[in-house]
């Protein structure tokens, strides 16, 4: 029995290889499996190579592995390109029909697991396109599981579509459970052990967790253009935005849409867009106004490969240093990047209140990898959240709106409607009350007050989380996404005998100058792994600390680290 | 006189016999008129010579960036549609550097009302042809003349789904503050072109000019709602310019098709409890 399998099913797009893929993660996630599923698929909507991993492990799991236990192949290509991922004594599910794979054609043993879908989706009258349910059931059997463990997520999955569609999907599920008992009745080698986790999980990808995240900081509005990676947002606002009670609007381009969200947030709604480098580069000159007028506003950024329309499906951390400096003029902002989707969940609530308390844009750095792969968020999450209130000044009057008599540099704001409270949301420079202003005392004091707001944002910035062994013989600083690839690395390559730590940012700007550089200077060999091809985290670290990280991991293709490839090269520094 | 309550400590810094008193003339009588409480009233303003009105006018104004008044009072009308929301923009602001929100805000219907300073020039950049500007005009970017054939806001916004649009001049402030005021009462998406002289940069287009060429239209409210005459009479700009009500539809308003609204401005609902959400089933 294992312990750790890596499943993976491949085929043209429109064969449902991405909903496969979810029914399998949320089938093992309910049995109590720590699950992770990412996917890599091309910029079409029809044809074209899609693939899907699920890593099935008996405890929590932090990251996918590119080594593949059971490869499911709805094309001949599939195994073309995967096959050198196979681990060995792998089982390959096909169809001969295909092609008549033979074991010579592999670097080395695998099991040729030939099913006839085509045949087998006859005798039910099934469509071609539910190839993937028989693979489905299949799977369960060479998982060493029991259908019913599918069956029930098929029931909850198709019930909106009515009862025949549920019983024609568990019928061909069934099938193909059937169909690989009777004929391949001896193989075992695949089959897992039981699931430790006893916490209710949900299935779900990152983009979910920041809107969930959102809804629990008090959001009420967005306004999101659509742009790969972010998408899986919009149907989550957009279909439940009565049950939600929030406003969801498609704007006409990005800059409509974060103007509508600055609009919003003016008039006392917490609001928020969502785009990718693309889109954010047209938002940026809304995010000086949104900077200098001391508007709340969160922005998530999901990045991938740039520049320009780049590689819109696949994955980097190439914006760090854009978002830093995005907008003209000097202002406050904030950078959040999460690691995995709970913390998607959780940095997204926090950077509403950041917001509101803060009065500037509060960024959320995400990007393709965490935002397409469905990872587990604990259920139990989701009961922290914020009340969501916004603050409005019932000082006595008259109403400064920009007062720049605090120490922070936070002024109180009003509300349209609110009596005796108006003001001016200037673009321009402007006074306490935000009257145009070019003089120069006021100009000097306004400019003072915004920056004020940054020392009070690292008074509450907290440092960065240090997992892994005291007296490392190598550090790994990261921030962002690869947290749990290298988490997961770490846990191989502690056993060659390497002493390993991590150093991970998911509160990545502003850096703490003090807290920083004593964190890292005490390190012996510090090395940042980072998804981009300048080392755009080191260089912030450099800038903000002095630290120089001179070793650098960089990877900039377009696919997440893997586990696999940190090992490696961890191990061949012994 | 009654007492000017939008009033504010600063004092117009606009030329001399420039269009844009007029207007702020115009729109300070149909505010007064309609007797909306100040504090109910947003302004959005966009860059321009028309935009500098917001530190003389009392009332919560939001300069915003060139051309993106238009999304920024949509964002404030969805986040509470009790406000009274008016975008004050340019003849460049609105139908070039906004033209893209111009075109979309008319298709939403949104219930906001933009008036648009149509000068056809940018004063604020001492005096380059607008999107408005006719062909053959000479200005500092356009020194043989204008060659690209110009917009009419009106005809443009009633094309793209306005249901209410109208043509003022500035030289006639009783009629502009009526045509003002029809316009903030029309529940929808309002645009009104003010025609302005640019006594700075534009010799041609005096107050002079205008007033040989307008010619008040009085049509009746079922012959309004036919786009096509609409348009029309919104083209038309010339030896004669048509100006008055040029065209008035009921429709839903972008608001209207939000149904959280039906319960009041979105600061007001409470945050939804997400761990109790039905939604969460489709991730289990």
């Amino acid at each position: 029995m294992k312990t750790d399998i890596t499943w993976a099913i491949g085929g043209e797009a429109g064969f449902g290889i991405m909903s496969s893929g979810t029914m399998l993660a949320k089938t093992f996630s309910r049995a109590g499996y720590g699950v992770i599923a990412s996917n890599e698929y091309p910029s079409l909507i029809r044809g074209g190579h899609n693939f899907v991993s699920v890593r099935i492990t008996t405890a929590t799991v932090h990251a996918p592995k590119k080594s593949i236990h059971i490869l499911i192949a709805l094309n001949k290509e599939t195994i073309d390109l995967h096959k050198s991922d196979l681990d060995l004594n792998a089982y390959v599910v096909y169809d001969e029909k295909d092609y008549a794979w033979k074991q010579e054609e592999f670097n080395h043993p695998i099991t040729l697991i030939s099913i006839p879908f085509s045949e087998l989706l006859k005798q039910k009258n099934g469509d071609a396109v539910m190839r993937n349910t028989i693979a489905l059931g299949v799977s369960m059997f060479l998982l060493g599981k029991d259908i019913s463990l599918l069956t029930h997520v098929i029931q909850d999955q198709f019930k909106g579509k009515g009862e025949a569609i549920v019983t024609e999907n568990i019928d061909i599920a069934t099938l193909g459970y059937t169909y690989v008992k009777d004929h391949f009745e001896a193989l075992h080698d695949q089959n897992i052990s039981e699931g430790i986790i006893k916490e209710p999980q949900l299935v779900m990808n990152a983009s979910e967790a920041v809107a969930l995240g959102s809804l629990a900081g008090g959001m009420k509005f967005a306004a999101i253009y659509p742009m790969t990676p972010i998408n899986a947002l919009i149907p989550l606002f957009a279909d439940h935005a009565t049950e939600l009670g929030i406003v969801y609007k498609q704007p006409e381009d990005e800059i409509a849409g974060i103007n509508m969200a600055i609009g919003a947030s003016l008039a006392g709604a917490r609001s928020m867009v969502a785009t990718s480098g693309g889109g954010f580069a047209l938002m940026v000159e809304a995010v000086s106004m949104a900077g200098v007028m001391e508007v709340p506003v969160v922005i998530d950024l999901g990045m991938r490969p740039g520049p320009a329309t780049g590689m819109p499906t696949w994955t980097e951390q190439g914006e760090l240093h854009m978002v830093l400096h995005a907008g003209h003029g000097e202002f406050p902002r904030i950078i959040l990047a999460p690691g995995d989707v709970e913390e998607s969940y959780t940095l997204a609530k926090t950077a509403f209140d950041l917001a509101e308390q803060f009065q500037t844009p509060i960024f959320l750095l995400t990007d393709k990898y965490i935002n397409e792969t469905l990872w587990q968020l604990p259920r139990e999450v989701l009961k922290t959240q914020t009340k969501g209130e916004i603050h409005a000044d019932t000082d006595a009057l008259p109403f400064k709106r920009y007062d720049r008599s605090t120490q922070s540099g936070i002024s109180k704001r009003s509300f349209p409607g609110q009596k005796d409270h108006e003001y001016i949301a200037n673009s321009y420079e402007h006074d306490e009350y935000g009257y145009t202003t070019e003089e120069s005392g006021m100009r000097k004091t306004m400019v003072e007050k915004r920056l004020y707001k940054m020392k009070a944002i690292q008074a509450i910035i907290p440092p960065p989380t240090v997992y892994g062994e005291e007296n490392a013989d190598i550090t790994f600083v990261a921030f962002g996404s690869l947290k749990g690839v290298v988490l997961d690395a770490m846990q191989t390559v502690k056993e060659t005998g390497i002493k390993v730590k991590l150093i991970h940012f998911s509160w990545v700007y502003p850096m703490v100058e003090e807290t920083i550089k004593q964190l890292l200077e005490k390190e012996k060999r510090l090395i940042s792994i980072e998804q981009n091809a300048t080392g755009q985290l080191a260089s912030l670290i450099r800038e903000a600390t002095g630290v120089t990280i001179a070793e650098k991991w960089l990877k900039y293709d377009g696919r997440q680290w893997t586990t696999e490839e940190i090992i490696e090269r961890a191990k061949g520094m012994k | 006189m009654k007492e000017d309550q939008f009033l504010t400590a600063t004092k117009p810094t606009w030329c001399p016999g420039c269009g844009n008193f007029g207007i702020w003339m115009a729109l300070k009588n149909a505010l007064t008129k309609l007797a909306i409480p100040r504090e109910n009233i947003v302004i959005v303003y966009g860059v321009g010579c028309h935009g500098n009105m917001r530190d003389w006018m009392n009332v919560y104004g939001v300069e915003g960036l060139h051309g993106r008044a238009l999304p920024v009072a949509q964002g404030i009308k969805l986040a509470n549609p009790n406000l009274t929301v008016i975008a004050i923009t340019g003849d460049g602001d609105c139908l070039g550097e906004g033209g893209n929100h111009f075109i979309h805000a008319a298709k939403r219907n949104p219930n906001i009302t933009v008036l648009v300073h149509n000068n056809e020039v940018y004063g604020l950049t001492t005096g380059q042809a607008s999107p408005t500007a006719q062909i053959g005009m000479v200005t500092k970017s356009t020194p043989t003349g204008v060659v690209d054939p110009p917009f009419t806001p009106s005809s443009l916004g009633i094309f793209a789904g306005a249901t209410f649009a109208a043509r003022g001049f500035t030289g006639d402030i009783p009629f502009l503050a009526e045509l003002i005021r029809a316009a903030i009462i029309h529940k929808g998406f309002s645009v009104v072109d003010m025609l302005q002289p640019c006594v700075t940069f534009d010799k041609i287009h005096t107050y002079q000019w205008y007033r040989e060429r307008i010619q008040k239209v009085n049509i009746s409210e079922e012959s309004l709602g036919d786009k096509k005459q609409s348009i029309e009479l919104a083209s038309t700009f010339g030896e004669k310019i048509p100006i008055g009500v040029l065209h008035k539809r009921v429709e839903n308003t972008s608001e209207d098709r939000e149904i959280v609204l039906k319960n009041g401005p979105l600061s007001l609902l409470p945050t939804v409890s997400v761990d109790t959400l039905e939604l969460l089933s489709q991730f289990q």
